[in-house]
């Protein structure tokens, strides 16, 4: 991490948080944009799991954090609350990295 | 009129709030324990959460460059997930009353979390009422729970409690929900297919940014669920 990413994250989330609620106030977006930002979290999030569970660096892997992950969605599927969904997947991945 | 917190009809909504900023307050501990374990110092972690103090975007950063990406690609993905809080403040400033200093403050606030409580509620004052103590409630907690879990991931070995699966199983949490509007779950498979597709043949944080094609596949299908189009 470094800092002059946190100054430039922090100037751009900030920009883009005062542009809906003050510049652009109450008007509206053309539907199809908002749509657009509306799918963005399910694509992004989606694609940092597969980063965060299948990759090293630029190589594909398949290790134990596969399983740790699988029991997450299992879990999320379920129901369960973030932080039950958090430990068991950090649980079975900690307990599979030791067998 | 009564103050706030003593009206009585206003009471659940409030109570609602803090329970979620509680919530998000142990979602924070997560953050602060994932960052430190993907190499940023414990005073750069509680610098995201009280300066960007938008969890998404946050995780996005940390997880590309604990992986070794570049600046470019960290802030891309972040940026393009921090966009949608510009969609909630349209939704919030035909809510919000005040003066412009006080608009400013409001804007650092306005995430997920605020908006969906405060367009929860009926009348303008409650929506007003839970915004603000939602927004003040869950910056403190993030903020809190940001610090002790940075100070307690830099105490131990992550990966031997498996803590780098914090992130993405924080992800999946986060993500379930969406899925059901059948749009996002196409927007989501796309995603995740091309991000896995290119991350051997592309710098380390571009399949991320590559993942938003999934977004004009997922567009081109009608949505199915009632509360899947973005606030307004």
């Amino acid at each position: 991490m470094t800092w002059t990413l946190i100054i430039l994250l922090a100037v751009g989330a900030y920009a883009f948080k005062v542009t809906g609620l003050i510049i652009l106030g109450g008007r509206s977006l053309p539907p199809v944009f908002e749509r657009c930002l509306g799918l963005i979290p399910a694509a992004i999030i989606t694609a940092l799991v597969m980063k965060d569970t299948f990759t090293v660096g630029q190589d594909l892997t398949l290790d134990a954090r596969a399983l740790g992950i699988a029991v997450a969605v299992i879990a999320a599927w379920k129901r369960a609350p973030l932080i039950v969904v958090i430990v068991l997947g950090t649980a079975v991945t900690a307990l599979v990295r030791q067998l | 009129m009564t103050p706030w917190w003593r009206d009585p009809t206003l009471r659940p909504a409030i109570v609602a709030c803090l329970t979620l900023s509680a919530a998000v307050g142990v979602f924070g501990v997560s953050f602060g324990v994932g960052s430190v374990a993907a190499g940023s110092t414990v005073l750069q972690t509680c610098a995201l959460s009280l300066l960007v103090f938008t969890g998404a975007s946050q995780f996005s950063a940390v997880s590309v460059i604990g992986a070794g990406g570049s600046i470019g690609s960290a802030l891309g993905g972040a940026l393009l997930l921090a966009a949608r809080n510009g969609v909630y403040g349209l939704a919030m400033s035909r809510r919000l009353d005040g003066s412009l200093g006080r608009k400013f403050l409001a804007a650092q606030l306005t995430i997920d979390e605020t908006t969906a409580m405060a367009v929860a509620q009926p009348t303008r004052r409650a929506q007003q009422v839970a915004f603000w103590v939602t927004g003040v409630a869950l910056y403190a907690c993030w903020n809190l729970g940001t610090l002790i879990g940075a100070l307690a991931g830099s105490a131990i070995d992550p990966k031997t409690f498996g803590l780098d699966v914090a992130f993405p199983a924080g992800f999946v949490a986060m993500v379930w929900p969406l899925f059901s509007d059948q749009r996002a779950r196409l927007a989501a498979l796309v995603g995740g297919a091309v991000c896995l597709l290119t991350v051997p043949f592309t710098p380390i944080g571009v399949p991320i940014l590559l993942s938003v094609l999934g977004v004009l596949v997922g567009l081109q299908r009608p949505a199915n669920a009632p509360n899947s189009e973005v606030i307004q």
